[in-house]
């Protein structure tokens, strides 16, 4: 039992790290495409393998192969070991906070039960403040190794910050566990239930907003990227870095956005409820999800393979030109036997009466993929905003920190308080 | 076997990384192998089952507290080679003294171990709601004597930073 423990954790961490590190190249791919259409651009689409361009995500390939091939400088005048060591910490940080996020409901398969949660603490929100609060210490350390100007003036910005920022964002959630009596994640998502109104977003509005503006800052996005200010202090803390060395600050900057895109999903929009439909009511009306769902998702396929093959024009006269039609054709035709057995089963009756493991199964995966949706639309959020506001002065950044966010934090939770003593 | 290990591998981490403290001659390294050290000991805290105290640990020690000492260290920004040499004070003799009496009481420890095993505490015991109520009910008086302490550090700090008030 216990070797089987251990392999079921080791599989939870190895599922859940892919999948974080998978997202990575397609945000870095988001970033670049949202970038080129709000600067009214077409972004990357040249980089191809075979023809193949996949709407230019090929580029974040191309990128990882040029950082891996790249010479690793280290200037004479570093110290080599914390030198060497800061991108690791910045990076591990990044990803370690994704340990307390529920991705869905314990899976019960066959009488074993499967969390899809690496590690469900009972202080699961103060693990990720905690972890939040020494990422800090990558961008420290890489800013003093690096014996320079800009990077020991990036570090000291990137700290002042954070510390800062820290406050508010501890600030903001006490009102969230005023509310759901616990700081289990886990507790938190199904504290909220299926009913939007009833999740944290709408019943703490002015919380949410202070955690999004202190997440910002912690995750040095515009507008709180001073730690960078590529226009004041060259790149801030990793002017000196190179090669997969900076690629690992590149990663850890991603990472911190899809962590914190799950935690904003998990603590205000409900985590993996789905909108509206709980999972009990899912799981006792199963016969009614596959019949409806899966026809739809046949029908959703077949549409996106008639667009991409509706889009198919001879404009290169070369292998690019067939892109759409090689993703295209598989894609309608997979649709269509979908469908053809969805009808078949259908009118035989297998779809009558659905074992309860199959229905728990569709339960898991309906409620990871909303959990996904969500962090996804939170990711795309982060990069709206980046290209839309400019960098702060470093003046306002403190003083919206310290003067507006903190007396703001302390007034939602003595109100929410004060509500929750004198609620009738 | 796992927890020996782990044990065994944490308290040697953190002890090792504490006498670097105490020698290495660069204070931002001396910094950051505190910080080293208060992560060892919170994987100690966590081994015994007190995640929220590990967590805390991490939270206030490595991730606020040490975080402002590094900032002030690198704005000072003290050069290794301006550091003066070690020198004889009574502080360091002070510190002997009571060095030696630790080995003593150490020694006696070993030799004749005063020691129980501790009673289990249940999972109530750690919950972050138990050590709230604790807080504010019995150690009422001790936790507002520390908050008044730290606003009192707070206007010293202010005072001694403003030139006019």
């Amino acid at each position: 039992m216990m070797i089987l423990d251990l392999l079921t954790a080791l599989a939870k961490v190895v599922i859940i790290f892919a999948m974080i590190l998978g997202v990575v190249p397609v945000l870095i791919w988001m970033e670049r495409k949202g970038a080129a259409y709000i600067q009214d651009r077409r972004g990357p689409n040249r980089a191809s393998i075979l023809g193949m361009r996949l709407g230019g995500i090929v580029h974040s390939f191309a990128d990882a192969l040029k950082l891996f091939t790249k010479e690793e400088i280290a200037a004479g005048s570093v110290s080599k070991p914390l030198f060497y060591i800061a991108p690791m910490i910045t990076f591990f940080i990044a990803i370690v906070t994704v340990g307390v996020v529920p991705f869905a409901e314990p899976l019960r398969l066959f009488g074993y039960e499967f969390n899809l949660q690496i590690a469900d603490l009972n202080a699961g929100l103060i693990y990720v403040f905690a972890m939040s609060s020494i990422g800090v210490y990558g961008l420290l350390i890489a800013g003093w190794a690096a014996s320079g100007k800009y990077p020991l003036l990036g570090a000291l910005r990137a700290a002042a910050q954070m510390v800062s920022y820290e406050v508010a964002l501890g600030l903001s959630v006490v009102a969230i566990f005023l509310l759901s009596g616990s700081l289990r994640l886990q507790d938190i998502v199904i504290q909220q239930g299926a009913l939007i109104w009833d999740w944290n977003v709408a019943r703490q509005p002015v919380a949410f907003v202070l955690f999004m503006v202190a997440l910002f800052a912690e995750t040095n996005r515009l507008p709180f990227d001073l730690p960078e200010g590529e226009s004041e202090i060259v790149a801030g803390y990793h002017t000196e870095y190179s090669s997969m060395r900076f690629a690992l600050f590149f990663m850890g900057e991603y990472t911190h956005i899809i962590v914190g895109s799950l935690i904003i999903a998990t603590l205000f929009f409900g985590g993996w409820q789905f909108p509206f439909v709980a999972a009990e009511l899912m799981r006792s009306n199963m016969d009614g999800v596959i019949v409806i769902g899966w026809p739809a998702a046949g029908i959703a396929l077949l549409m996106f393979g008639m667009f991409l093959v509706s889009r198919f024009r001879r404009r290169y006269r070369d292998l690019r030109d067939y892109e759409t039609l090689l993703f295209g054709v598989p894609a309608m035709l997979f649709a269509t036997l979908l469908l053809i057995a969805w009808a078949g089963l259908l009118t035989r009756g297998y779809l009558d009466n659905i074992p309860a493991w199959i229905g728990n199964a569709v339960v898991f995966a309906v409620q990871l993929g909303t959990l996904l949706a969500k962090a996804l639309f939170f990711c795309a959020f982060f990069i709206w905003v980046r290209w839309t506001l400019p960098r702060f002065r470093y003046d306002q950044l403190m003083n919206l920190g310290w003067k507006v966010m903190i007396p703001i934090g302390v007034a939602n939770v003595v109100v929410t308080s004060a509500v929750m003593v004198f609620r009738p | 076997m796992f927890e020996a290990i782990l044990f065994y591998s944490l308290a040697a981490v953190a002890v090792i990384s504490a006498l670097l403290v105490v020698t290495r001659v660069n204070p931002i390294s001396s910094a950051l192998m505190l910080v080293v050290c208060f992560m060892a000991t919170a994987g100690v805290f966590a081994i015994l089952g007190a995640a929220f105290i590990a967590i805390l640990q991490i939270l206030l020690y490595a991730g606020a507290i040490m975080v402002l000492f590094i900032f002030v260290i690198m704005l000072i920004g003290t050069d290794p080679a301006d550091l003066k040499r070690r020198q004889m004070t009574f502080a360091k003799i002070l510190g002997a003294a009571a060095a030696v009496y630790l080995a003593i009481v150490l020694g006696l420890a070993a030799w004749r171990p005063p020691f129980i095993a501790a009673p289990m505490a249940g999972d109530a015991f750690l919950s972050p709601a138990t050590i709230g109520k604790q807080l504010v009910t019995t150690y009422l008086l001790p936790f507002e004597i520390l908050s008044v302490l730290l606003l009192i550090a707070i206007v010293g700090a202010v005072v001694l930073a403003k030139k006019k008030i």
